[in-house]
């Protein structure tokens, strides 16, 4: 009271003039001395905008079903009624070969290298080493790819930049092709990752060019098409296409038609294509794999478009050890990736591991072969399962995991019945499988289901816990 | 199908383009000419000598015996193999457990148990060079701006600011008060910032600093923290070197200066590796370590794009957790610094160099503002370029830290073995009474520069064909030759 009516009285024009405006000034001066002293102790501490979205729990059912096997993960002596995970792409099932190796090789393996057998020579491994990688390694690595990719094809070493898994090749590659706002596009359904590795640091947009079932999930050009026009539309710049070759989640091989076709897209757009081959030694079925860099030896096409991403994670299980690779035929991009890497470089012992390890040539090829055997194996009876389930699913030729259709098994055939046929999987039947939509499927129903990381024993566990779900309909 | 050149380099990005990487430093320039011609004691003896690295080898021998009597700890030996599948296989983003309590417990025996760390605030990063990458992405947007007391460590142009886009507003300091930062200092430079409409998000320290190779003082980091909170900005300690203090005052870190100052601990935050304390630069070990939750989340997120491979951490879970081991060495790695620190210090008095009294870190900040003629970056340029070429020293010029005032060099003495110290000094003791003799530096350096007009060393002025390297040399790995015809990084 004692403020309004001085302030009604400048308002009216009458005495208390001021009073009137001295009054609010001064209130104002020491609220502003007060907040000036006291922002540091009033205000919260800001971090940048991306931390603030980043750093909330994540929704997407992809990172929610993980988070949840890890707080109760199936054990069959220890946890018998805990989560069962088919939402996470590893392979367990030959590491006991490559340990067999190490035992077998223990004194290359990590020592080595210079200096007497008396002398550990560890200085040649704890020192910086060239941030791009060993150039042994890079040697070594391009006799490796040449068995996964393809026997026909040689890799330069030179064109290879090593990184800590392919997780941040991938990235590394969106900072060296496109700017902030730019944008890539990348066939759907894929791999859940993308969403953060290829835009959290980066900027970059993706753009789904949808595959569907009745094209066996091949991309076609008119969805690329679709997906370019829509991008200009709403005025982002298309910098280049990611693809996934075997694809992940459904596990198809391109057909070399289908790569032509790409590079066609790519080159008449003028944009860059990465192909992602991480799953290109899990190749279990009797289709022919083509590498991208099979059609490139061919010598039909502009090279200076193309990258490819590599890793040891999946095809020699080795998610652990973080090695990925940047194959580029650009020099550019090469130079840059180069600088870029050293962000996140390959440990050297670990390196020097891996120079003795994939440099025994013959054990990788019975590796490679006996990784596929037991790929099949598992795909075979996980598939078998399926199908008394009465469900279907992709038949596919590569990759760990298996397309599964359960849209038969929600009760409306949207995202919503997908994600609550999901849920049901995840809290009654105790089984993480990957729901579509967090692939960014658009035909709702779809669930991808790991079946590396289980032991045979397993499936018929996780086919009944399943049939719980199926039946409770 | 050719590309025009435009056409190819507009398929790049602009990060990709830009120099930001700040690979044309003369701080890597040098590390080029000791790529080409680097020295051997027996295959090379007038080749240049590196001590332009800050690299610690004095204690290898220390780490070789520990691995030798803990076989268990590597899976690469039949008494550890026996973990291999489940090492091999784990690639979560939280780190192995024991790996963050044994970095945990290794932080706090640093600190003289002053401070204790929370294993679940240690957050994985690709090496120090990530940690302080992913901690800028966390903590500021493009544009914002982070206050830094110059001379400072060259590579942080890059990775404060290359794909971030922050940018680093020097704080200078000054020979006057032995390049001490001040509070006054800092209070000046954050207000001429807001002046000029610069978000300032905070301010990072290196303590120990790099190059000084100085502990800050308690006072020094009361005031400057009390400033930030009170100011709601980021503080920012890399404590790389904290391991690497050889003579008193003893290290004090921003852990135990906030359990004394009134400060909000969601703006605190240390960057740490264990590239220079421990000489294991080749396992890629960053530790990002936040008092401030959301920073903790992000961060660890994001460290997906740098882990620490699993190998690695399985060994050190064990080392670092060895608390008889760790304490031997922590003491003989600060007296052998000390010892190493010293000869370099007594031999360059003998010709009257002086350096700033250091107490950490692996170099020195040497004076050598008397053999410049003017006092110029160009004359410090044409002095670096003698020494480079002829005294085949690569020691680090001062105007690559961004200090402001001409003629200070890095130098790094903790690299090499002693039969190369005893070389080094020998060649700056040639250089000093040459100079001596002719009585007139300036015509030396005249001379050099006339040499030099024709030898600029560039980036793309040189084509490095790795097949003609003889075995012997090791490359520097921070050393940007290329492997393959380049073409210039266009801004």
């Amino acid at each position: 009271m004692r403020l309004v009516v001085p302030l009604q009285g400048i308002v009216q024009g009458r005495g208390g003039l001021i009073i009137g405006s001295l009054i609010p000034c001064a209130l104002i001066y020491f609220l502003r001395l007060h907040l000036k002293r006291h922002r540091g102790s009033l205000a919260p501490a800001r971090v940048s905008s991306r931390a603030e979205s980043i750093a909330r729990p994540d929704k997407s059912p992809y990172y929610v079903g993980l988070d949840r096997v890890s707080r109760d993960p199936f054990d069959e002596v220890d946890n018998p009624v805990g989560i069962i995970q088919l939402g996470l792409a590893e392979n367990r099932l030959c590491l006991d070969l490559i340990e067999e190796w190490l035992c077998e090789n223990l004194n290359g393996a990590m020592i080595g290298h210079g200096g007497d057998k008396d002398h550990l020579g560890i200085g040649g491994i704890v020192e910086y080493q060239p941030l791009d990688g060993l150039m042994e390694l890079k040697g070594a690595m391009a006799s490796f790819m040449t068995q996964v990719l393809g026997r026909g094809i040689s890799f330069d070493p030179s064109r290879i930049v090593l990184t800590a898994g392919a997780t941040p090749a991938v990235e590394i590659l969106c900072f060296c092709l496109a700017d902030p706002g730019n944008a890539f596009i990348v066939p759907a359904p894929y791999y859940p990752g993308f969403d953060r590795d290829m835009t959290w640091r980066t900027g970059v947009e993706l753009i789904p060019a949808h595959c569907r079932s009745a094209d066996n999930f091949i991309p076609s050009i008119s969805a690329l098409d679709q997906a370019f026009n829509q991008a200009r539309k709403r005025g982002k710049r298309v910098r280049g296409i990611l693809i996934s070759n075997p694809s992940n989640p459904m596990g198809k091989l391109l057909p070399r038609e289908t790569i032509h076709n790409l590079l066609h897209f790519a080159q008449e757009k003028n944009i860059h294509i990465i192909s992602d081959e991480i799953f290109a030694g899990s190749i279990h079925g009797n289709e022919e794999f083509v590498s991208l860099a099979e059609i490139l030896d061919a010598g039909e096409f502009d090279k200076n478009r193309v990258h490819i991403v590599y890793g040891l994670s999946k095809d020699l299980s080795l998610a652990g050890f973080r090695v990925g690779v940047i194959y580029s035929y650009n020099d550019d991009v090469l130079a840059a990736a180069k600088k870029l890497t050293r962000f996140s470089s390959v440990s050297a012992p670990t390196q020097r591991l891996l120079i003795s390890l994939l440099s025994d040539t013959s054990f990788i090829e019975r590796y490679l072969e006996t990784n596929r055997k037991r790929i099949r194996e598992m795909y075979d009876l996980f598939v078998g399962g399926i199908k008394e389930l009465g469900v279907k699913y992709v038949e596919s030729s590569g990759g760990l995991y298996c397309w599964v259709d359960m849209s038969g098994l929600i009760r409306s055939y949207s995202e919503k019945g997908e994600l609550e046929l999901w849920d049901k999987l995840l809290n009654v039947a105790k089984v993480n499988a990957t729901p579509g939509s967090a692939c960014h499927s658009i035909e709702p129903g779809w669930f991808r289901c790991c079946f590396s990381t289980l032991s045979k024993d397993n499936i018929p566990t996780v086919i009944a816990r399943i049939r719980k779900v199926a039946e409770m309909r | 199908m050719e590309f025009a050149s435009e056409k190819k380099q507009e398929l790049l990005s602009k990060i990709a383009r830009s120099d930001r990487h700040g690979e044309h430093s003369l701080y890597f320039d040098g590390w080029k000419a000791y790529d080409k011609n680097p020295f051997h004691p027996t295959q090379n003896p007038d080749g240049v000598i590196q001590m332009g690295l800050a690299e610690n080898q004095l204690c290898f021998d220390l780490i070789e015996e520990w691995i030798k009597n803990n076989p268990t700890a590597s899976i690469c030996t039949s008494e550890g193999v026996g973990k291999f599948k489940d090492v091999a296989n784990f690639q979560d983003y939280h780190g192995l457990l024991e790996f963050r309590q044994a970095v945990a417990k290794f932080m706090g025996m640093v600190r003289r148990g002053k401070a204790a760390f929370d294993p679940d605030r240690i957050v994985m990063s690709g090496g120090a060079t990530g940690a302080s990458e992913t901690l800028m992405f966390c903590l500021a947007d493009p544009g914002d701006a982070f206050l830094v007391p110059s001379p400072y460590y060259p590579a942080f142009n890059r990775d404060i600011r290359w794909r971030t886009g922050v940018q680093i507003i020097p704080v200078e300091c000054h020979s006057s008060n032995n390049f001490h930062v001040t509070l006054a200092q800092m209070e000046s430079a954050y207000t001429k910032a807001i002046e000029a409409n610069i978000n300032v998000k905070g301010v990072i320290l290196t303590n120990p600093s790099n190059p000084l190779g100085i502990t800050l003082s308690r006072e020094t980091l009361t005031s400057l923290l009390s400033f930030t909170s009170r100011n709601n900005l980021h503080m920012v300690c890399d404590e790389i070197y904290s391991a690497s203090v050889f003579n008193s005052p003893a290290f004090t870190s921003i852990s135990e200066v906030m359990q004394e100052t009134e400060c909000n601990p969601d703006l605190v935050h240390i960057i740490y590796s264990l590239s220079k304390d421990m000489g294991l630069p080749g396992l890629r070990v960053g530790i990002i370590y936040s008092y401030n939750d959301q920073v903790v989340n992000c961060a660890r997120k994001m460290s997906s794009f740098g882990l620490v491979s699993s190998q690695s951490q399985h060994l050190l879970a064990s080392m670092l957790s060895d608390e008889v081991f760790i304490e031997k060495f922590l003491e003989q790695s600060s007296r052998r610094l000390a010892k190493r620190h010293s000869r370099f210090v007594k031999g360059l008095e003998q010709d009257r160099i002086h350096c700033l009294e250091g107490n950490a870190g692996l170099f020195l900040w040497m004076d050598l503002r008397h053999l410049m003629k003017e006092s110029t970056f160009d004359a410090e340029m044409k002095l670096w370029r003698v020494i480079l070429e002829d005294v085949k020293l690569n020691v680090s010029p001062g105007s690559s830290f961004h200090c402001p005032e001409p003629g200070f060099f890095r130098v790094c003495f903790a690299n090499m073995d002693d039969h190369t110290v005893e070389v080094a000094l020998k060649r700056i003791r040639e250089f000093v009474s040459k100079g001596n003799e002719n009585g007139d530096d300036k015509k030396l350096l005249q001379k050099k520069h006339r040499q030099n007009l024709n030898l600029r060393l560039s980036f793309t002025s040189r084509k490095c064909d790795e097949g003609l390297m003889s075995p012997h040399q090791r490359m520097s790995p921070h050393s940007p030759v290329p492997h393959s015809p380049l073409v210039r990084a266009r801004t």
